[in-house]
Formats: C-alpha cells, structure tokens, sequence
C-alpha cells in the first residue's frame, strides 16, 4: 500500500522537478541586485497602522514594477519595515530614490495664467521637508486648494474623440472643497505640483465636484504617467533607509556554484559511506535518501522557495538529519541482531524503538525554525529565514523518506529475503 | 563496562578550558576594539563595501580616496580566495546609500576601473542595528526556554523530567559559548565577525546538540523502563555506550558534507561553515560528555541530600 503512495509521490515530484512552469527561484545573493530595508520614519513611540504599511507597500510594488525586474519583492516585515528585493538590477540609485519617493502631491490656484511643465512654485502649503524646488522658485506664493490626501482615484480614459483624459474621484471632503472652489474659479488655472514641480496645469472647465477629468493635448502614455502620479505619488507614511545590500551578479555565481559542487562531494561521500557500512540496509537508505532530494527540490520549486546560500546550506543540513535518522534505526537494528533477534523482528524493533528519538529531537529542531523564521521575518534578514524555511522543510520530509519509505524498501526487499539472508550476514553488516 | 560517566569531573575541566579560552579571547578584544568579538555590519549601524578593482590597487590608494570624501578611518581588508583578485573590503561608519554611490564612483574614476558585476555595498543604519541585536538574544533566550519546556513535556513519564530539560539546555548554551569563543578567538586572529549569517550557524548547532542530547535521554528513557533497579549511573553509562555508534556515524556523516563544503565551497560562506564545524565538534561532545554526566551528577546529588 505504501509502496503505491511512494511511487504515486515520487512520479509527482518528478514531474515538478522537471516542469518549467515552476521555476526555480534564486536569491540576491545567487543572481546579484539589491535589498532594500525601508522603516516608517516616525517616532518610535508613535503606533504605524498596518492598513497604512499595506498601502506602502502597495504603492512601493506599483513603483517597482515600472522597473521591468524580473520577480520583485517587496513585503512588510514586522510592525513598521519594507523589505523591497530587486534581482538583477543594474541603477541601483535609481531604485531606491524611486522606492523612497514621498511626493507631496497638491493642487494649487494660479488664477488665470498656467504654469509650464516643470517650473518651480512655493504653495502656502509647507508641510513635510523642504523642497530644493521650492527653495529656487520665484514668488509668488500659490495657494494650496487641495492635496494628494482628498484624492481616491485616477486613471487614464479616451473620450469620443479618441483622446486620452485622465479622470479622477475626490474623497467627499475633498470633493465639497473642490465643488466650491470650481464653481468660483470657471475659466481659472487649477495647477497639479508634485514636490512643489508643476506636473500638469489644466483649464476650469466647469464646476465638479467629487470626480472629474483633466483633458488636454496628451499622448496615451503622458496621460497613463499623471494618472499614476495622481494616484501613487504619495505615500501614506515617511519611509526612511534602514539598509541596503547591493550584490554585484558573478560575486554570489562563483560561490554558489563552488558550493553546490561541494556539497554534492559531501552527499556523495555520504552515500558511500551508508553503503560500506549497513550494506543491503544503507543501500536502500540510499534509494530513500535520493527521493529525499528529489521531493525537496520538488517542493522548492513548487511553493517557490527563493534559494539563497543560506536556504542551501539548511537544505544539506536536513539531509544530514535524515541521515541520522536511517543511522538510528539501523544501529538499533544491528543491536536487536546482536542480541539474537530474528531479522524480521529485528527490523521492527529497529523503526519502533528508534521512532521516539527521530520524533523528539525532528520536534525540537522544527521549534528552533520556527524561532528563526519569526526572528527572520521582523528584521528583514531573509537570509535567516531562508535557511529555517528549507530545514524545516528538510526536517519534515525526512521524517517521511527515512521512516516511511526506508521502511517500506526494508519490508519489501529484506523481510521477503530473510531466509536468504540468513546465510549471507556480510550483506547486514553486523 | 567502560566506564565513562565515572570521569565526569575530566570532561568538565576540559569543558572550561574550552570556554574559558573564548572567555580570554573575548576580554582581549574589548580591550583592543570595545566589544567582546567583531561585530559585522547586520548587528552594527555602519556601511561595507566589498569592490573588485580591474587592476591591482594599494590599500593607502583606497584610504586616501575614502579620505578625500570626508570620512577618515575606512577599516580596509584585501579579500582572499578564489575568483577574488584585487578585491577588498573596506568599512565605515554609516553613510547614505548617495553617498556610498559617490564613492564607488570616486574609486572606479580616480584610482582603478571597479568591476561593477563583483560589487557589494551594504548599509545599516544605526537603530536596525541596535534592534537585531536585541532581538538575537531574546532569539536565544526563547529558543533556550521554549526547548527546556518541550523536553520537560516529552520526558514526562521519568521521575524529575526538568533535569532532563536544564541538562540539555546547559549543553545547548555550552556549545553557543564555544561558538562564540570561537567567533572571539578568530576575530582577533583573522577579523572574522558576528552576522546574520552567524546566528543562523550558533542556532544550528543548537539544534544538533538538542539532537544528540535527545538520542541519549531518549536511550536512558528506555533503559530506565527496562532495568528499573539498575544502578542510575551504570544505567546511563549503559545508555551512552549503547549509543554512541550512531553518535560517531551521524557525526562523521555531517563531518563529510560540512568538510567538503569547507575546502571546495564559495569563499561567501567559509566563516559560517567554520563555525558550524566547531560547533558540531562541540554539540556531540557536549551532549555525551556534559549533558548526560550533569544529569548523573544531579541525580546522585539529590539522593545523598535526601
């Protein structure tokens, strides 16, 4: 009956290992690119709403995105911290002063004259930090009507012409001021600054009130930009920079192929030595212990673990735990025989005495990832979790190769044979 | 039977001498540098630069670029190994990830081309800093609680099952000592430092101590059952004995893949697997030779009180 399940497991493993669709996920350190650790730059005793580190983070991906890397993270760790990833990026300035961006987005009277794209403006408005923009610009002092705050929505339409437009909806609050100040103003300027820089200057049309358009000579791709201004250029929090990590590609290439190389030296040797010492017992251990790592790299692909060195470095170390495990049960067989136990029972005595330990000390090393992966996630040492996460997940599969399946090939091959092995000791290595 | 429980006051010693050479090593290095061992950028606020240069460089060549940007006692390192040709690490204090960019672009223009695709530039600012490091030690600390009380549960059924559950957990902190004395010892010898990295190498071996401690609690759980009359100190002697084949297999076993990563493997992970060697050493050591002889020493203690 296990036998089917193993074979059933196995052919589907196979198939994931082997499937495309499941790609394997590679780490900074492996590919190269840069980690970012941002915190909410408030006072430390200042509590940071978790809707608002969504918001962030949402914000933060939309920007990202724009980047065009392949498979960026970017996800709260904690209370009050970001963890943005970006693999394989070449600028990495750039990035950050696009993750950190916290434009101050506002809306400003400039009576009858519009303002050309990019010019400078002091607004009555003065919160936040200074602008450089502002510092240069020229008087007058334009008064804030609105700010990116009353702003729920913008996106880009076309109208009937086939021109594109950016329509936008206001909170209610910010709907009310903006219904009495465009009633009053027809005809005026109501000009867009983010960071004090004029974005867009467009014409009162007529009064609105808690949605509305901007029209004007746009291209497609000018109205989709200040539709994202309009909607992302503001954070809901202050982000400062806690850290950042920039890997350069082939520094982290050249170590882990070295290491992977090694560590299949030591596996190898591993095998070996399961084989010279149990004989017919370390043999199928062997078989087990290659579906071990045929079901873990599975897994790996299939829950998209993200394989740094670390992860690598848990995953050989789980493989020495299953190894252990075979170790335990085979010793205790041998003693069982020693004491003049039959082979089948022998066999049964070695899994169930040895099953406790196995369970015990699996148990504790699950407890001691768990501590890691929690420690891991608040700091944004993903590194750390990287390693709990493959050795827990070694740990439990271990548990299944080197119990369940080990078992099953010990019945299978060895309790059919135990007349004939009788006479041919040298294969049980007692 | 061999008798090894009987020479416990041997093991102990050695035990101290161990970690009271850590200790000495420790002392030495806050003298010379502040703090007991090298503290490595994750715990500390401060910036590191690793760069590979395209043509050979002097250290005074990158001190005095670093010099002229203001910041005055960069720590520079030349990085050995494989694939790593003129590169160096250099330290600082804290700096913005713009100014670390105007560096690196200092370097590359004013002393040698830098080879952007072998550049590491790692920031931590100083409360991050302060809070991981905290957070580590209360890691410690819960792993060390949460496991005294697990051991406490699965042992339930032996009288006194708390020794078994403070025995082990004095192994555990035993061998995180040595690794710390470890780290202490070669950070004053070759500037190896406490990261992230490291945590994970002293909970690991936390974990494969509490393993081999279990496998001989879990012998003498048996035994005890067993033989209920036997003697307690023949009877864990017994145990070890019984044991101790799976003890040297699975340890040479982990030796294997842990040697081999140590003499072929990338130069990034060298220190951690290092340090996971010793600690290894020092876990199965510990739980043969310190946890299960504590557990005689107290037992025998508590009948002679009573």
């Amino acid at each position: 009956m296990w036998l089917a399940i193993i074979v059933a497991i196995a052919a589907a493993a196979l198939w994931v290992a082997f499937n495309d669709n499941y790609p394997v996920r590679q780490g900074l350190d492996l590919q190269g690119g840069l980690q970012v650790l941002l915190a909410a730059d408030v006072p430390a005793e200042e509590d940071v709403s978790r809707e608002d580190m969504t918001a962030a983070r949402q914000i933060i991906s939309q920007r990202v995105n724009g980047l065009g890397v392949s498979e960026p993270l970017v996800q709260v760790e904690g209370e009050r911290r970001i963890l943005v990833e970006l693999p394989g990026i070449a600028n990495a300035n750039d990035a950050i002063d696009l993750i950190r961006e916290t434009a101050l987005l506002e809306f400003i009277d400039t009576g009858s004259q519009p303002l050309p794209e990019g010019t400078c403006v002091r607004t009555t408005l003065n919160e936040g930090r200074p602008s450089p923009c502002e510092d240069e610009a020229p008087a007058p002092t334009f008064e804030t009507v609105l700010t990116g705050g009353e702003l729920r929505n913008a996106d880009v339409q076309t109208d009937s012409f086939g021109r594109a437009m950016v329509a936008f909806q206001m909170t209610p609050e910010g709907g009310d001021i903006l219904g009495s100040h465009t009633a009053n103003n027809i005809g005026q300027f109501l000009t867009i600054v983010l960071d004090k820089r004029v974005i867009s200057s467009p014409r009162i049309n007529d009064a609105i009130s808690d949605a509305g358009t901007i029209t004007g000579n746009f291209e497609l791709e000018e109205a989709q930009n200040l539709a994202l201004q309009l909607r992302f250029g503001r954070l809901p929090i202050p982000l400062t920079v806690e850290s950042t990590r920039e890997i350069g590609a082939t520094l982290g290439a050249l170590s882990v192929e070295a290491s992977l190389q090694a560590g299949a030296i030591g596996v190898i040797v591993v095998l070996l030595f399961m084989l010279v010492y149990y004989r017919l017992p370390g043999l199928l251990a062997d078989v087990a212990l290659l579906l071990y790592a045929l079901l873990n790299f599975a897994i790996f692909k299939w829950l998209a673990v993200t394989l740094t060195l670390p992860a690598i470095t848990g995953f050989l170390l789980s493989t020495g735990m299953a190894v252990d495990a075979n170790i335990l049960v085979f010793e205790r067989m041998k003693e069982e025989l020693r004491r003049g136990s039959s082979l089948r029972n022998a066999i049964t005595a070695g899994f169930n005495r040895a099953w406790t330990s196995i369970r015990d000390s699996n148990i504790a090393t699950l407890v001691i990832c768990l501590i890691l992966w929690g420690f891991g996630r608040n700091f944004g040492a993903s590194i750390v979790q990287g390693f709990a996460i493959t050795l827990a997940i070694g740990v439990m599969i271990s548990m299944f190769t080197a119990v369940i399946v080990t078992r099953t090939f010990v019945g299978l091959v060895m309790g059919r044979a135990a007349e004939w092995l009788r006479s041919r000791e040298w294969l049980l290595g007692t | 039977m061999f008798q090894l429980v009987q020479r416990r006051r041997i093991y102990f010693t050695f035990s101290a001498i161990v970690i009271g050479l850590g200790i000495i090593a420790m002392i030495v290095s806050y003298v010379q540098i502040g703090t007991p061992f090298r503290i490595g950028v994750d715990f500390q606020s401060g910036t590191r630069f690793e760069v590979q240069f395209q043509e050979p460089v002097t250290e005074d060549g990158i001190r005095e670029v670093f010099n002229d940007s203001g910041i005055t006692n960069p720590a520079i390192t030349s990085l050995q190994g494989e694939a790593l040709e003129n590169a160096w690490q250099i330290r600082t204090e804290f700096m913005s990830p713009e100014e670390a960019d105007e560096i690196e672009q200092a370097l590359d223009s004013n002393l040698a081309p830098v080879n952007p695709e072998a550049t590491l530039v790692q920031t931590v600012s100083p409360s991050v800093g302060a809070e991981v490091t905290r957070a580590a030690f209360v890691a410690v600390l819960v792993a060390a609680g949460i496991i005294l009380v697990y051991i406490m549960f699965a042992f339930r059924q032996v009288p006194n099952p708390f020794r078994y559950g403070a025995s082990a957990v004095v192994a555990m902190l035993h061998d995180i000592a040595v690794t710390f004395g470890f780290i202490a010892i070669t950070g004053l010898v070759f500037g190896w430092e406490v990261d992230a990295l490291f945590l994970t190498a002293v909970l690991t071996v936390a974990g494969f101590s509490l393993q081999d401690t279990i496998v001989v609690f879990d012998r003498i759980r048996e035994n005890i059952s067993k033989y209920p009359l036997e003697d307690f100190e023949m009877l864990v002697n017994r145990s070890i004995l019984e044991t101790i084949h799976r003890s040297l297999a699975t340890q040479l076993n982990a030796m294997f893949v842990i040697v081999a990563i140590l003499l072929f493997g990338g130069a990034s992970i060298k220190h951690f697997i290092a340090v996971l060697l010793v600690g290894l050493l020092s876990g199965t050591y510990s739980s043969i030779f310190n946890a299960t002889p504590l557990l005689v020493a107290w037992e025998k203690r508590a009948m002679e009180a009573a």
